[in-house]
């Protein structure tokens, strides 16, 4: 599949959000945040102003964005909208929790339900999102147990290591929240090497054979194609990457995203102070990127059914 | 709505003869002409005399070689929407404008809702949905909607424009939830079959398999002939009254 980088910026920038308002909601409810509104006010806007970044830029790959309203009507049926539905939902208890403790300086009674809903809300678009890919037979790869528990996994991961430096910048760095990183970057890590384990382990599922039916007649081969330029559908479905470059991609991203915030995380839990700071924007940095470059092969190494028309022997 | 009717009075739809198909691309063509005026206008092309010419097409037409050790033969191959009985290009569309009739089972997008988010061509196994470039909203098959309940058409052209088009007759266009239209007897008789019938969504759309070779010649032949070499007079009278022609002729 060719990979959209407004999908792929907007599956990492809105997961990183949701994760964050998902982890804010419950360690407040726990009473584990500082007693600083503005630590409140700016952690809840920075993981919304994610998820609004993200969603506008999945705005960019549609050819109608002025009727990106239109999505929120199909939720009966369709992955796509229940996300759409589900991630603008997530505003309204966030709006609540932000505007409560910002400027009534509370944080219990209703405002710490409202974090929880938003917790819950946002813990529901991460698996939407994860259902959106996990919901198509047509590609192989994405249709498969783990797909949507990654998309979970992933968020929530990126968004524990976001609170840690939040944390880090706007008081000390709590061990709990360092902890939590730890545990969701060694999770997203081991998830996304039994999903690797099991994209290349598991057999092709749909033949040329079975796509022309002249299976019994012979080996069936192209001859000629139907046109002699690319199509769209072999512009959007046919991208792959070799295997060589993938597996070069695939070290650096697990080193980025879930290898190095680890070890930055365990370095925490020894220093202190500004050194703390530093380590912890870094680990959000370094995983920003290397969770871009998961989402990329998420997709390059995605092989869509109707490519068996277009001279893939297997799918 | 994108959820599916739970029945469909009608199973319009296309029977592709795989054994007469010559891969002349008449089909390809003449849905193309029709449709970039019709439901679907327009289907643009972009580039179209350049370096990279490419557009939105609701048929496609490929050719395979099927072999095996004796004999190798060419399969003309029409792909198109298989109006599905349940696609999830359908059920994923999260605006409602790719949707399933009720009346007769045809697959529509409606180009006024759609946003053009593709996810509905990443559902189709098929590859039959293609996307407009220029227009910024998806494309498909309409069954020629607007032309087969089209009173001002003639009665022999209220058919798909492909099925009119077909020089060979390899396209046959009917309903198939009756077992006694056209296309139900001849897919029963000719054993008409479902492409990638594993993935569930119930094409509508049938293929008819190539025969069996009627000549018998196999590879094998081929093979002796060419050691035999070209054919040497042998000395009859018919080779005699050739030779004598031939010295006639050239004098």
């Amino acid at each position: 599949m060719h990979p959209a980088y407004s999908v792929i910026f907007f599956t990492t920038s809105s997961g990183a959000g949701l994760g964050l308002l998902f982890w804010l909601g419950l360690a407040n409810a726990l009473g584990l945040l500082p007693d600083s509104s503005s630590f409140g006010y700016f952690s809840v806007g920075l993981g919304l102003a994610l998820l609004t970044v993200g969603l506008l830029s999945s705005t960019f790959h549609l050819g109608r964005p002025e009727r990106a309203w239109r999505a929120f009507s199909q939720w009966r049926s369709s992955w796509l909208s229940r996300e759409g539905v589900a991630a603008t939902a997530t505003f309204a208890p966030a709006l609540v929790f932000a505007i409560g403790w910002d400027r009534f300086g509370e944080t219990g009674g209703i405002v710490a339900v409202a974090g929880l809903i938003m917790s819950a809300l946002a813990l529901i678009t991460l698996y939407t999102t994860g259902m959106i890919y996990a919901s198509l037979p047509t590609i192989r790869q994405w249709n498969q147990p783990l797909t949507a528990p990654n998309y979970i996994v992933l968020g929530l991961a990126s968004g524990a290591v976001l609170l840690t430096a939040l944390l880090a910048i706007f008081e000390s760095v709590p061990v709990w929240a360092v902890w939590i990183s730890i545990i969701g970057l060694t999770a997203g890590w081991g998830m996304k090497t039994l999903y690797w384990m099991r994209i290349f382990q598991e057999q092709p599922r749909y033949t040329v054979a079975e796509a022309t039916g002249l299976g019994n007649l012979g080996t069936v081969r192209p001859l000629d194609p139907p046109h002699t330029m690319a199509n769209f559908v072999m512009r959007e479905m046919g991208y792959s990457v070799a295997r060589k470059h993938a597996n070069k991609i695939r070290r650096i991203s697990v080193a980025l995203a879930f290898v190095i915030p680890a070890v930055l995380s365990v370095v925490m839990l020894i220093g202190g102070g500004v050194f703390n700071i530093v380590l912890a924007v870094l680990a959000v940095v370094l995983m920003a990127v290397g969770l871009v470059m998961e989402r990329w092969l998420f997709f390059a190494e995605a092989e869509h059914a109707s490519m068996l028309y277009y001279g893939k022997s297997a799918a | 709505m994108t959820t599916l009717p739970e029945k469909t009075a009608k199973k319009l739809g296309l029977l592709i003869d795989l054994d007469i198909c010559v891969g002349c691309q008449a089909c390809a063509t003449s849905c193309k002409e029709w449709n970039t005026g019709g439901y679907s206008a327009p289907l643009s092309d972009i580039d179209p005399y350049g370096r990279d010419p490419n557009g939105a097409w609701l048929n496609r037409i490929h050719s395979y070689e099927v072999s095996t050790p004796d004999h190798s033969r060419t399969v003309h191959f029409p792909r198109s929407c298989l109006h599905c009985e349940t696609p999830a290009c359908v059920t994923v569309c999260p605006t409602g404008a790719s949707y399933k009739r009720e009346e007769d089972g045809i697959v529509l997008v409606d180009p006024d809702k759609c946003i053009g988010c593709k996810l509905c061509s990443w559902a189709c196994p098929y590859g039959a949905r293609e996307y407009d470039y220029a227009e910024g909203v998806m494309k498909k098959c309409t069954l020629c909607v607007d032309r087969i309940y089209n009173t001002h058409l003639k009665q022999e052209d209220r058919i798909p424009a492909c099925v009119r088009a077909c020089p060979t007759g390899a396209r046959h266009f009917g309903d198939f939830a009756d077992p006694e239209s056209n296309v139900s007897r001849l897919s029963k008789e000719r054993g008409g079959y479902d492409l990638l019938p594993g993935i569930g969504y119930k094409p509508v759309n049938k293929y008819l398999p190539p025969r069996p070779r009627r000549d018998a010649v196999t590879n094998a032949d081929a093979q002796a002939a060419a050691q035999r070499g070209p054919l040497t007079a042998d000395g009859s009278k018919l080779d005699r009254l050739f030779k004598w022609a031939d010295k006639m002729l050239t004098r």
